[in-house]
């Protein structure tokens, strides 16, 4: 890069140029951040990213928008269901289909699922970052009953393709709900163990409390959405701001800090998944009777020309699909707009004049998904 | 020839003594290398090794085979005779501090009027080690975790010593051998409680240990000093670190546990070092516990808490202990 | 002061709460599996590849060689051809492979298929050293299959 030949260049440079990345343990993937150093302090950061891109957005605009579905799940491998929920609202707003009402609850309660395991699987790759190894296997041995629970209705693990224009694939069972039940009663009963073992530990917390602070006009400079701006004190969640599928019925709060730092964030994910099982609770209390699918699909989904939007809350913050239609079924144009970009792209304000651990904690705040950003 | 006899007995003391510290070196690397795979296991509910031999107990030895097999590979433009000297200086001086450690009243090497000065001066030269590895990989996340370790342990030997300090006054000895024997009523821990916790929090920062692991903070600097180091020469790392763990528990041990003490054995003044190793053992399970349990601290958060918490209350308990000493 | 002593204080009470829950856990039966010798239950609702379904009435499957899977596959993985042949109702499928490397298991041809001969199978231990070890031939797999 530029930056590293020009002060190898200059002899009288004297910062140190640390290559973290493309593979290091702390980047959750292909990113690579390019650190100037002045001892142990980052005083300029660089994320370099593009090792793992592939073209999703044109490929979209080389087959028929209905088949654009798997390649949804594969840019965010942890919140893939709440990636097929967007861009199935989104041909369903373009093409006026409706969606019946039990299909848009099991849409809530596995993409509320999906964002839980999102969030444990954050926290425990976040405490491996900051140096506890065990808090990931327990987190992970929760998840394992999320993995369990969605396979069962949606057939896959990871990358799910599960929802269709006009509904879901799958209709769900009573063994769905008991296990879904009986989950949300175990992952309550183990909300004290991890409070015990992790947040309240003086070690994590003197490792996140004022470190990476952001405020609200930062983060509205950079777009950056989710967790991290509710823990700067906006209380902005697209579920709640501006309720998509059926998410307004629902009785939630959502959960915001005034601070800002790493550990805001921290507690804010933590929180979210405690409102993300009352909402699964409520939804399955009042889950209605009737068809998963839309009577009337059509073969070839025809797009009425014009552009269309819809944004959904991922797990890492706002996502939104946009599509321009020529009313041809294939996309002229489909731009995805993934909150992990915007958020990385504070780590250069953010990071300045760290030390080089607390600049691991905060990029692990930042829960960066690399896929989605380089998609 | 009278010469020869008369040394004979000293010659065979030495040469008994040099076998039974090889014996206790890879004996305890590999009990601590197993034990520790297996309890970070069953901490984090999976089972650890299982799959060669029963329970996976022949899984060091494999391991072991394994990393002889290993080509050494020297980075380009390492510094190579510092690269290869670092392993060996790590773990080469670990066999002198076994020779004054008392296992029991009979089974000590030698007891010297300065033991615990000779096994702080041995276990000093492990920061060398791990500081010229870190310089002559010629690797910048190696030379990171060299600096911090050489600041972190010279920080953290000050506390040490001088929580120790507090014993050796009470003692008035430098021999281990007389502060175990000092302890027969009533061990140290009992007196002197928080010479016992600083003590214990140094010995986790002294043997870089998680949470202070930072020379290795495998999150941050990748594996630290030893990020270029492979096969034989990254086990001879290992293989110090085991050592010292066990050294610096022994002297905890010591200082602190009675020693060899215990409920009396058949010929106790040999059957004392089941105690002994008892005790040892379970302090190198308390570091095993505490390192799979927390977070790795930040470099200055460690040296604050060296320098605000550790010093000043060991310097206050030292003071402490040196009037009642005088009173008494 | 008094900050630095309530921080000594609530600090250690908090560490010693993390030694209790992992000792806790020291003693709890381990969750986890050994892989390869013991495996755990998979549901059947499990999406692997498609196969194939061999119907008990004729013995075989029921493709009628519509090609709406392959039209309808995002990733261009499915190949579908047949002949015309006396006494076949339709037409005869003669060749059907899927390219498992390229599939991403979305489950748009199982949808589709207008006799339902398509399903997905339940085989997840996969792993090849070539991209051909992943063309099935899937009329080959059904005559194999008892």
């Amino acid at each position: 890069m530029a930056m590293d030949v020009e002060i190898l260049d200059d002899p009288k440079h004297h910062r140190y140029v640390l290559n973290m990345g493309p593979q290091h343990p702390s980047t959750h993937g292909v990113l690579r951040v390019l650190l100037e150093l002045e001892g142990e302090y980052a005083m300029e950061l660089l994320p370099v990213l593009g090792y793992g891109h592939r073209c999703h957005e044109k490929i979209a605009e080389h087959k028929p928008a209905k088949s654009f579905m798997p390649n949804t799940a594969r840019m965010d491998y942890l919140g893939a269901l709440i990636y097929n929920h967007g861009f199935a609202q989104l041909l369903e707003r373009a093409t006026g289909i409706e969606v019946p009402e039990r299909a848009e609850y099991i849409r809530v309660i596995t993409s509320e699922l999906n964002r839980i395991q999102s969030h444990l699987l954050w926290y425990g790759a976040y405490l491996l970052d900051l140096g506890a190894f065990t808090p990931i296997m327990y987190a992970f041995d929760d998840r394992e009953h999320i993995l369990d629970i969605l396979e069962d209705v949606t057939g896959s693990r990871l990358t799910y393709c599960y929802f269709r224009v006009g509904g879901v694939s799958k209709d769900i069972d009573d063994k769905f709900v008991t296990s879904t039940r009986a989950f949300i009663d175990r992952l309550r009963s183990r909300f004290p163990m991890y409070e015990g073992l992790v947040n309240g530990n003086v070690i994590l917390q003197k490792r996140l409390i004022d470190v990476g602070e952001l405020d609200p006009k930062i983060c509205s400079r950079y777009g950056i959405t989710g967790p991290l701006l509710r823990g700067a004190g906006v209380g902005y969640d697209l579920r709640k701001s501006e309720p998509y599928s059926i998410y307004d019925r629902f009785d939630f709060e959502v959960p915001t800090e005034t601070k800002g730092d790493c550990m805001a964030s921290f507690l804010v994910r933590f929180r979210e998944m405690e409102q993300s099982l009352r909402i699964i609770e409520q939804a399955l209390d009042s889950l209605p009777e009737g068809p998963v699918m839309a009577a009337k699909v059509p073969k070839k989904l025809k797009i009425p020309a014009g552009d269309y939007n819809s944004s959904v809350e991922a797990p890492r913050g706002e996502l939104s699909y946009y599509l321009v239609s020529d009313g041809t079924d294939v996309p002229y144009r489909l731009k995805v707009r993934t909150p992990s970009y915007s958020n990385l792209s504070v780590i250069p304000e953010m990071c300045q004049g760290m030390l080089l651990s607390d600049v691991v904690s905060a990029m692990g705040a930042l829960d960066l998904v690399i896929p989605e950003i380089d998609r | 020839m009278e010469l020869f006899y008369s040394i004979l007995p000293e010659l065979i003391r030495i040469v008994v003594c040099a076998v039974c510290g090889a014996v206790i070196v890879f004996g305890n690397a590999l009990v601590m290398g197993y034990a520790e795979r297996k309890l970070a296991g069953h901490i984090m509910l999976r089972p650890g090794p299982m799959e060669v031999g029963p329970h996976g107990l022949y899984q060091l030895v494999v391991d072991g085979l394994k990393l002889m097999g290993k080509q050494l590979v020297v980075p380009l433009k390492a510094d190579k005779p510092l690269f290869m000297l670092a392993p060996i200086l790590a773990f080469a001086p670990v066999f002198v501090p076994l020779l004054v450690i008392p296992f029991s009243d009979k089974l000590q090497g030698f007891d010297l009027d300065v033991g615990y000065l000779l096994i702080l001066a041995f276990a000093s030269i492990n920061v060398l080690a791990i500081l010229i590895g870190g310089w002559g990989s010629n690797n910048k996340y190696s030379l990171f975790g060299a600096i911090r370790s050489v600041a972190q342990n010279v920080a953290y030997e000050i506390p040490m010593l001088i929580s120790a300090l507090a014993i050796i006054f009470m003692t008035n000895s430098f021999s281990l051998k007389e502060i175990a024997a000092a302890q027969s009523p009533v061990w140290f821990i009992v007196i002197q409680p928080v010479a016992f916790l600083i003590f214990i929090v140094s010995m986790v920062a002294e043997t870089n240990r998680a949470p202070f692991d930072l020379p290795e903070a495998e999150s941050e600097l990748t594996a630290g000093f030893h990020t270029e180091y492979s096969g034989m020469s990254f086990s001879l790392f290992v293989l110090g670190e085991y050592a010292n763990m066990f050294i610096i528990c022994s002297v905890a041990t010591v200082f602190f546990l009675g020693g060899s003490s215990g409920i009396p054995l058949p010929y106790f003044e040999y059957s004392g070092i089941i105690w002994f190793l008892a005790k040892v053992y379970f302090l190198m399970f308390f570091l095993v516990w505490i390192r799979w349990t927390y977070p790795r601290t930040r470099f200055d958060q460690l040296m604050n808490f060296c320098w605000k918490y550790l010093i000043p209350f060991s310097l206050v308990n030292l003071l402490i202990t040196v009037v009642m000493v005088k009173l008494l | 002061m008094k900050s630095y002593f309530s921080e000594l204080f609530t600090g250690g009470w908090s560490l010693i709460v993390g030694l209790k829950i992992t000792l806790k856990a020291l003693f709890t039966p381990i969750v986890t599996v050994q892989y390869p010798r013991e495996k755990s239950v998979i549901t059947p609702n499990y999406r692997g590849h498609i196969d194939l379904v061999k119907f008990e009435d004729t013995g075989t499957h029921k493709c009628i060689t519509c090609g709406s899977c392959m039209r309808d596959c995002p990733s261009d993985c499915i190949v579908v051809d047949g002949e015309k042949r006396e006494g076949v109702k339709g037409k005869f499928c003669t060749v059907f492979t899927l390219d498992f490397a390229k599939c991403s298991l979305c489950g748009a041809c199982v949808e589709v298929c207008p006799t339902k001969t398509l399903d997905y199978s339940d085989e997840y231990e996969l792993a090849g050293f070539a991209r051909g070890d992943f063309q099935y031939d899937l009329l080959k797999r059904v005559e194999e299959r008892e």
